[in-house]
C-alpha cells in the first residue's frame, strides 16, 4: 500500500509558562512512500519523526494537512480503522498474557464478517510465528524472553493481522549492539518476504542506511532529504544531511569562493566553476582525501590508524570546524606517521560546498 | 565495635518502650483478659481460666446485633465502594482538562473529621418536628413519602450507614486506583487501540488484569477497615448505638470496656479477638484467592 | 471507503457522547463530595430562627450571620478543645518525630546485633489492629491514673511502626558513603541524622507530620474512652458533646458553625499540602 503525506504538520500548543510557545513537531510534510518499500525515518532526537508515524498510525491526529493509504484519505480515521501494525520501541507486549496470547489478541478483536475461526486463528499464529522464528516460544510469557525474543515477539503481533502499512517506533535500540546488527538484517527479510509497507523510526544513520529502501532525513520537524540511501549519502542537500550521515562523519572546513575558486584558507582547493564569491563550509566525506605531495590542502599530521585494508588518517587544519581530521585511505597509500605534515587532493563527487549562512549545497557547474 | 551495638539500641530505645508498653504487652494481656472468668474490674479478681467469656459474647444479643450490622456494612460497602471508585478512576484517567482538579476534589473527605462531616449528613437525612430534611425533600419531589432515616426502620438506617462509610472511604481507593491506572504504560493502551480493540475488551484484557494487585489490596485493606466501623456509626446515630441498633463489633468492644455498659474487660477482649480471628481469616482467604487470580 | 468513513464518524459521535457522559458522572460525584462541605458552611451563616422557619431548607441564604458562630464559641467551650486538640496535635507529633527519627536512622544506618530480627517484628506489628490492644492500654492508663490528663491521652499513640518503616526505606536511599565521609570528618551520629539525613529526606519528614497532624486532629476513640471531663476533650469529641448535649434546644445552625470551625484547620492544610498528602497516602497510606 502506498502511503501519501500531504502538507502534515504538526504543532502542540505551549503546555505551561515556562514552555508558552507552540512546538511545531512536524512542519509541512510532503512525500510519498511507494508500494512494498521499507523506509526509515531519521533524525536526531526530538525531530518528530516518533509523531510523523503516531499520525501515520493515527494515534495522533495531525494540525493540518492530509495523509492518504493508496488513493484513500485516512486523516480522520481512528487508528483501529486504517488496518496499521505498530511495533513500539519497548515492545508493549501485555505482560499477563503468554506469547501466543499476545499475538492472538489482534486476531480476537476481529468482528462480525471478519471473525476468525480458532483454526485460521492458529494458523495465522504459527505462520508469523515461524516467520519470526519464535514459534518454539508461544507458551512462554514475555518475562521470560531475551530482549531480542520479546521484539520479534512485538513484530509477529503486528505483523498477524497482515497489516496494510506496518510501523517500528525505534525497533532496535532497546537491543545490545550485536543483536542490533541481527535483528535488522532480520528485519530486512521479514519485510521482503511479506511485501508489507513497512515504515520505521530511528536516530542511528547507519541502521537506516544499511536496511531501507528509502530514507527521510528530518531535523527540527523539517524534512531535509528524501532519497535511497546511497543517493542522499552521495549528494546530501544541505549542512545537516551531509553532517549526519556516514561513519566517520564528513570533514568541514571553513571556506570561501572567490573568482570561481574555491578557498580553504588562503589556498585554492579546486575550481569552482558557477559560484559567486560568499563564504561557504566546505565538507570532504573520508575517503575524498587524496594523499598527494603537491596536493593543496597541507595539515598536520596527528597519527595514523591502520586498520587493515583502510588507514586513517587523523590530521589538524586551522580552517576545520571541529578538532580533528579524519581521512580515510587504502592501507597502500599510508603516509610514514613520523611525518610532520600530510598534504591532500580532493575528489571531486566527495566534496561538497554550503553557503555560510543558509547552509544549503552549492552546485558547480560541470 | 562494641561501642556501635550498644549505640543502636539506644536509639531504638523510646521506640521499643513505647511500643512494648503500648502494643507487645497489651498484645499478650488481652488474652489473658479474654480468658479470666467473672473478671472484676474494682477488685481486680476473678473466678478462674476458661472460655466463658467466649461463649457469653457469642450468645449476647448485642453482639449478635453488632456482627450482623458489621456484616451487611461489610458486604455492601466493600464491593460497593471498590466499583465506584473504579469507575470514577477510569472516568478520570480518561480526561484531560479538569483531571487533576477533580483528582484533589475528590480526595478532601480524606482530611476530614468524620465526627464532623457525620453531623452534616445526619442533619441532610434527619427528620426533624421543622422540616423533613433535604433528602426526604429529594424523595418527595419524585413522589415518595418522607422517611426517617435517623430513629426509622433498620433499612433506612443501613442506608444512610453505608452512604456514608462510602463517602469516607472512597479518596482512598480512587487515589490507589487513578495512580494504579495511571502506572500502566500508555504504550500497552496504542498498541490495543492499533489492533481495533474494543473498549471492554481492553478494559477486561488489559486494564483490570495490569491493575489487579491494587484492586485485591483494595478489597483486603476495605475489609479490614470496614469490618473495624465505628467513629462513622457514632457521627451519624451518637454514642448509644445499641439503642440505635446500629452498634458495631469494635463499638461493642468500647461499650463492654466503657461508659454505662462498661467495665467488663474481659469481655471486651473476647469481643477484639474474635473480631481479630474473623478478619484475620477473611484476609488469609483474600490472598488466597488473590494468589491465583492476580497477574503480575 | 464509503464504509469505513461512516464506521469512523459513529465512532467518533460514540466517543463525543462518552466523553460528555464521563463528565456528568464526575461533576456528580464531585457534587456529592462538595455538598455536605457546602451545606455545613450555608447552614452555619443562617440564623437560628430563619432556619428552623425553614420547612424547605434554602440553598443559599441572602443574611449570612456570624452569630452562630459566637455562639458555637460562647455557649460551649470550643474554644478549650481547640487548645486541646492544638496541644495533644503538637505534643504527640513530635514525639512522634522523635522516635521515629531515632528507630528510622538505627535501622537503616547502625548495626547491632539481631538487627533484622527486631525490625521484622517491627514490621509484623504493624498487622495487629488497634482494638486488639486498646483495651489493655484503657487499663493501663486508668490504673496509672492518668485519665483525664494529656499524657494519658498523648502517650500511648507515639509510636509508629508504618512511619518507622516509610523514613527508614527514604534514608536508606541517601548513598552511604556520605555517612561515611561524616564519619571520617568526626561528625558526630547525631549531627549527621539532623544536618544531612533530614534535609535530604525533608519531603518524607513532611509528609509524616502531616499525616500524623490529620490523625491526631481527627482521633476520636481513644481520646473518649480515656477522657470523661470536657475540660480534656478533643474536637471531635467535642463534637460529639455538642450534638448530644450542646446548645440547649436543637440549635442546627449554632453545630454546624462549630462543625465548620473544627474542619477549616485542616482544609486549609490540606489546600496548601495536597499534592505532599496525596502522595504520602498513596504510598502506603493505611486507611480504607
Amino acid at each position: 500500500m502506498k502511503v501519501t503525506l500531504q502538507n502534515l504538520t504538526k504543532v502542540f500548543p505551549g503546555r505551561n509558562k515556562q514552555v508558552s510557545e507552540d512546538v511545531i513537531a512536524v512542519n509541512d510534510f510532503n512525500f510519498e512512500i511507494p508500494d512494498g518499500k521499507l523506509i526509515g525515518l531519521l533524525g536526531p532526537s526530538g525531530c518528530g519523526k516518533s509523531t510523523t508515524l503516531n499520525m501515520i498510525s493515527g494515534l495522533e491526529k495531525p494540525t493540518s494537512g492530509k495523509i492518504f493509504f493508496g488513493e484513500e484519505d485516512v486523516t480522520d480515521l481512528s487508528p483501529e480503522l486504517r488496518g496499521v501494525g505498530l511495533v513500539f520501541q519497548n515492545y508493549a507486549l501485555y505482560p499477563h498474557l503468554t506469547v501466543k496470547g499476545n499475538i492472538l489478541f489482534p486476531l480476537q478483536n476481529l468482528k462480525k464478517d471478519k471473525k476468525l475461526t480458532k483454526e485460521q486463528m492458529n494458523e495465522k499464529v504459527e505462520y508469523v510465528s515461524k516467520l519470526v522464528q519464535i514459534d518454539e516460544l508461544l507458551e512462554r510469557k514475555p518475562s521470560e524472553l531475551s530482549g531480542g525474543q520479546q521484539q520479534r515477539v512485538a513484530i509477529a503481533r503486528a505483523l498477524v493481522k497482515m497489516p496494510k502499512i506496518l510501523l517500528l517506533d525505534e525497533p532496535l535500540s532497546n537491543l545490545d549492539a550485536r543483536l542490533r546488527l541481527q535483528t535488522r538484517e532480520e528485519l530486512r527479510r521479514i519485510q521482503k518476504e511479506t511485501g508489507i509497507t513497512t515504515v520505521f523510526v530511528t536516530h542511528d544513520q547507519e541502521e537506516a542506511m544499511s536496511i531501507s529502501d528509502m530514507i527521510v532525513v528530518m531535523n527540527k520537524g523539517v524534512m531535509n532529504q528524501y532519497g535511497a540511501p546511497q543517493e542522499v549519502y552521495e549528494d546530501p542537500k544541505n549542512l545537516f544531511v551531509a553532517k549526519f550521515l556516514g561513519t566517520p562523519p564528513i570533514n568541514i572546513f571553513y571556506g570561501s569562493v572567490r573568482s570561481g575558486a574555491l578557498y580553504i584558507g588562503k589556498t585554492e582547493v579546486m575550481k569552482a566553476p558557477g559560484l559567486d564569491d560568499r563564504e561557504v563550509y566546505v565538507g570532504v566525506r573520508p575517503e575524498g582525501f587524496i594523499i598527494n605531495e603537491n596536493g593543496p590542502l597541507s595539515c598536520d599530521l596527528e597519527r595514523v590508524e591502520v586498520m587493515g585494508r583502510d588507514t586513517s588518517i587523523v590530521a589538524r587544519h586551522n580552517y576545520f570546524t571541529g578538532a580533528f581530521i579524519r581521512a580515510i585511505i587504502s592501507s597502500e597509500d599510508a603516509p610514514r606517521s613520523d611525518l610532520k605534515t600530510v598534504s591532500f587532493s580532493l575528489k571531486k563527487n566527495k566534496t561538497y560546498i554550503f553557503d555560510k549562512i543558509t547552509e544549503e549545497r552549492l552546485y558547480l557547474e560541470n | 565495635m562494641n561501642d556501635r551495638n550498644y549505640k543502636g539500641f539506644l536509639y531504638l530505645l523510646p521506640a521499643l518502650l513505647f511500643l512494648g508498653i503500648f502494643m507487645v504487652y497489651p498484645l499478650i494481656d488481652v488474652v489473658i483478659y479474654s480468658l479470666e472468668e467473672g473478671y472484676n474490674f474494682a477488685s481486680g479478681n476473678f473466678n478462674g481460666y476458661g472460655l466463658y467469656n467466649f461463649k457469653y459474647v457469642l450468645h449476647d444479643p448485642f453482639f449478635i446485633q453488632a456482627l450482623k450490622n458489621t456484616s451487611i456494612i461489610v458486604i455492601i460497602t466493600v464491593p460497593l465502594s471498590t466499583l465506584i471508585a473504579l469507575l470514577i478512576s477510569l472516568g478520570l484517567n480518561s480526561i484531560k482538562p479538569f483531571r487533576e482538579f477533580l483528582q484533589t476534589l475528590y480526595f478532601l473527605p480524606y482530611v476530614t473529621n468524620t465526627l464532623a462531616v457525620g453531623l452534616v449528613f445526619m442533619i441532610l437525612f434527619k427528620k426533624t418536628p421543622y422540616s423533613d430534611g433535604l433528602v426526604n425533600l429529594l424523595i418527595n419531589s419524585l413522589g415518595y413519602s418522607s422517611v426517617d432515616f435517623i430513629e426509622g426502620p433498620y433499612a433506612a438506617k443501613m442506608f444512610v450507614m453505608c452512604f456514608y462509610t462510602i463517602w469516607i472511604v472512597m479518596p482512598f481507593k480512587i487515589l490507589i486506583l487513578t495512580s494504579a491506572l495511571s502506572s500502566v504504560n500508555k504504550d500497552y493502551y496504542n498498541a490495543a487501540r492499533v489492533d481495533g480493540t474494543s473498549r471492554f475488551r481492553i478494559f477486561y484484557k488489559i486494564t483490570l488484569p495490569m491493575i489487579s494487585p491494587m484492586i485485591f489490596y483494595l478489597i483486603i485493606t476495605g475489609f479490614i477497615g470496614a469490618f473495624k466501623a465505628y467513629s462513622d456509626e457514632v457521627a451519624i446515630f451518637g454514642t448509644n448505638l445499641n439503642e440505635a441498633g446500629m452498634n458495631t463489633i469494635v463499638g461493642y468492644v468500647y461499650d463492654m470496656l466503657y461508659g454505662d455498659s462498661g467495665g467488663y474487660p474481659s469481655f471486651a477482649g473476647a469481643a477484639s479477638i474474635i473480631l481479630f480471628v474473623i478478619v484475620f481469616t477473611i484476609t488469609v482467604i483474600n490472598l488466597l484467592i488473590s494468589k491465583n487470580k492476580v497477574n503480575v | 471507503m464509503e464504509n469505513l468513513n461512516q464506521e469512523n464518524k459513529k465512532r467518533k459521535i460514540y466517543n463525543n457522547i462518552k466523553t460528555g457522559l464521563t463528565y456528568f458522572f464526575l461533576a456528580f460525584w464531585g457534587i456529592i463530595v462538595l455538598f455536605p462541605f457546602y451545606w455545613m458552611l450555608l447552614t452555619s451563616v443562617k440564623s437560628y430562627g430563619s432556619y428552623n422557619s425553614e420547612y424547605i431548607p434554602a440553598f443559599f441564604t441572602l443574611h449570612p450571620t456570624l452569630q452562630n458562630y459566637k455562639e458555637a464559641f460562647t455557649a460551649v467551650p470550643l474554644f478549650g478543645y481547640f487548645i486541646n486538640t492544638l496541644i495533644f496535635t503538637l505534643v504527640t507529633t513530635g514525639l512522634m518525630l522523635i522516635i521515629t527519627l531515632l528507630s528510622a536512622f538505627a535501622f537503616a544506618r547502625l548495626n547491632f546485633p539481631g538487627k533484622n530480627v527486631i525490625f521484622l517484628l517491627f514490621l509484623s506489628l504493624m498487622m495487629i489492629p488497634n482494638e486488639l490492644v486498646v483495651i489493655t492500654n484503657y487499663v493501663t492508663i486508668t490504673n496509672l491514673n492518668m485519665r483525664n490528663s494529656y499524657p494519658g491521652l498523648i502517650l500511648p499513640s507515639v509510636a509508629s511502626v508504618f512511619f518507622i518503616y516509610l523514613l527508614k526505606e527514604n534514608f536508606e536511599q541517601v548513598p552511604e558513603e556520605i555517612y561515611k565521609a561524616a564519619k571520617v570528618d568526626g561528625t558526630s551520629d547525631l549531627k549527621y541524622l539532623f544536618k544531612v539525613l533530614v534535609p535530604i529526606s525533608r519531603p518524607t519528614v513532611i509528609t509524616i507530620i502531616i499525616l500524623k497532624v490529620i490523625e491526631c486532629w481527627n482521633s476520636y476513640v481513644w481520646p473518649r474512652l480515656v477522657t470523661d471531663n470536657p475540660r480534656y476533650f478533643l474536637v471531635s469529641n467535642g463534637i460529639q458533646e455538642i450534638r448530644e448535649n450542646g446548645f440547649g434546644r436543637e440549635n442546627v445552625p449554632a453545630m454546624m458553625a462549630s462543625v465548620v470551625a473544627v474542619s477549616i484547620p485542616l482544609i486549609i492544610l490540606f489546600l496548601i499540602f495536597h499534592k505532599r498528602i496525596m502522595e504520602g497516602v498513596s504510598r502506603g497510606g493505611t486507611k480504607g
